[in-house]
């Protein structure tokens, strides 16, 4: 049995949506090349819905698809059900990944959640949690995509992430 | 769609004469070898065959060869072995920082019995400096395990003059020969060592095989108990077929070893020249010429990772291999590229190609050919490139 099924395989060999957007409304990056996948997603909001989204990604089979479907998925929705994401409705609607490439899931989910988050620092849009922290802004203006957030949903998918 | 196999580190072909060899033991000949009639005598006889061809590879003395179940097998049984044999003398193991995880774990597995490991260095091209293998040993060294060559970067070892160091200090060494036994000319006197490793696998004989050999004199404790089988160093019966078929596959290694060295060679050479630039921003892995195994190339790509190289290129018709974290289970890049200092983003992109007996250059040209455009693609979406663009840093 091959190791990926048609689904993955055919947003591997097919990944919709790749690229960048320039002047995008918010970037987020996710993961580094130690533990092998990373991944940059851009966004282009309208009336708080996800207008475009795209990316960039360095990594296996399973990153690659995971983004591509990632993409597909968010495209057209509001950030609030974007942010509502999980990583294993990910992995469900690639109709499922081998056990160790599910961490790859959460890298897709939570880079998209990192460039919302950095297009809320921009606009002062961010939920009242972020914006009740002083200089929450500023150091979201310096380097929002690199830094870790300490948002509920980042620290629940950090925690999904560990153990690999 | 042109189909290029390139992954004979991984399985090679079986000899159509070793599967002959095989096919009694899998149909009428199917007694046990221990046992005192005429089944058993058939399977003994073919047992017997089989060691003085497996000796004969390496210039072994018959009785000094154990059949195993493989590489791994017989480096635990000899780095377990040995070392555990000699702990009322000491219990400090010397390895290299490039050994397979079959002597590298169990080398930890020592650990957790109380004794110390010293891993030595290598330099960049992966090669072991005898001089660091004498400064490592000390006065309670019971056992130097040193790789013949490594099946990753193709690296060969100076295997005798570390034999010459630990003849010296009169410590016991072994060395994991799988990827040189029957590929490259291997003589355990000439070499100088204790105890050697080698599978059948490697050199176009059957998956499950393998044979530990140890120098008569060497103690070494059995790890499987339970039988009088290999001399009681080897509990459990025979795998008749299978050491059948390997004897045959290292008496053909033995007899065609320089035809086989001079076909593989310049494919081997003609790829290390011809890939770098057509791909650009890639480095060889290993070193170039006589201190490299003769069918080994490989490479790192960078800005890109290895599984998804492998696996367009699959897509292609092109079997081959990765050490990328993302091609492993437990998700890590490559001790063996972490050892020759390379960082973890250009180990990433780790792509192997172990050329056999039915590659061709026209099988190189269409790598040559393939490959470029594969890359291409995976570098348009990976962020690494698009921030070497836009810096002009990073690229080697």
């Amino acid at each position: 049995m091959p190791v990926y099924n048609d689904t993955v395989m055919d947003h591997f060999m097919n990944p919709r949506n790749v690229g960048e957007i320039e002047n995008a409304d918010g970037v987020g990056e996710e993961g580094n090349p130690v533990c092998g996948d990373m991944m940059t997603f851009y966004i282009k909001v309208k009336d708080d819905k996800l207008e475009d989204v795209k990316y960039k990604t360095f990594g296996c089979g399973a990153a690659i698809a995971v983004s591509s479907i990632v993409s597909e998925l968010a495209k057209g929705k509001t950030l609030e059900e974007v942010k509502k994401m999980k990583p294993m409705q990910v992995v469900e609607e690639l109709g499922g990944l081998p056990k160790n490439k599910h961490h790859c899931s959460n890298l897709g989910a939570q880079a998209l959640i990192k460039a919302i988050e950095d297009y809320e620092a921009k606009t002062g849009k961010a939920p009242a949690k972020a914006a009740a922290k002083p200089k929450a802004k500023a150091a979201a203006r310096s380097k929002a995509a690199a830094k870790p957030r300490t948002t509920a949903k980042a620290k629940t998918a950090t925690k999904a992430r560990g153990g690999k | 769609m042109k189909k290029v196999y390139m992954d004979n580190a991984a399985a090679t072909r079986l000899l159509p004469e070793a599967r002959e060899a095989m096919l009694p033991f899998l149909g009428d000949d199917y007694g046990n070898p221990s046992s005192l009639h005429e089944w058993g005598d058939a399977a003994r006889e073919a047992l017997d065959a089989a060691r003085d061809q497996v000796a004969g590879l390496i210039n072994a003395d018959p009785e000094e060869i154990y059949f195993t179940s493989g590489g791994t097998e017989s480096n635990n049984f000899a780095v377990k072995g040995m070392a555990l044999m000699q702990r009322a003398k000491g219990r400090h193991v010397v390895v290299s920082a490039l050994e397979h995880f079959s002597v590298l774990q169990a080398a930890e597995t020592l650990k957790k019995l109380d004794f110390e490991v010293t891993e030595v260095p290598v330099d960049k091209n992966g090669v072991v400096d005898p001089a660091d293998v004498k400064k490592a040993i000390r006065p309670d060294t019971v056992l130097v395990s040193i790789m013949h060559a490594n099946g990753e970067i193709g690296t060969i070892e100076p295997i005798k003059e570390i034999a010459a160091v630990t003849k010296a200090a009169k410590v016991p060494f072994h060395t994991d020969a799988v990827a040189t036994a029957g590929t490259i000319p291997v003589d355990v006197k000439d070499l100088g060592v204790d105890a050697l490793s080698l599978a059948g696998m490697n050199f176009y004989g059957p998956k499950g095989t393998g044979a530990l050999y140890v120098k008569k004199g060497t103690r070494i404790m059995t790890l499987l108990d339970g039988g009088i089988q290999e001399g009681g160093r080897r509990g459990g019966t025979e795998n008749v077929a299978g050491i059948a078929g390997m004897g045959v596959a290292a008496e053909i290694a033995k007899r065609d070893m320089a035809a086989r060295i001079k076909q593989v060679t310049p494919l081997r050479d003609k790829l290390l020249k011809e890939l770098p630039p057509a791909v650009t921003h890639m480095v060889v892995t290993g070193p170039t010429g006589k201190g490299r195994l003769p069918g080994h190339a490989s490479f790192c790509t960078e800005f890109i990772e290895g599984e998804a190289q492998l696996m367009l290129m699959s897509s292609k018709g092109i079997a081959v291999s990765s050490g990328s974290a993302c091609t492993s289970k437990a998700l890590k890049a490559s001790h063996v590229l972490l050892a020759i200092g390379l960082s973890h983003e250009i180990a990433q992109g780790s792509i192997l190609f172990t050329m056999g007996l039915d590659n061709t250059a026209e099988d190189i040209d269409y790598i040559v050919e393939t490959m470029p455009p594969i890359v291409e693609r995976l570098r348009q979406m990976s962020p690494l490139y698009a921030k070497f663009q836009k810096s002009g840093k990073g690229g080697a």
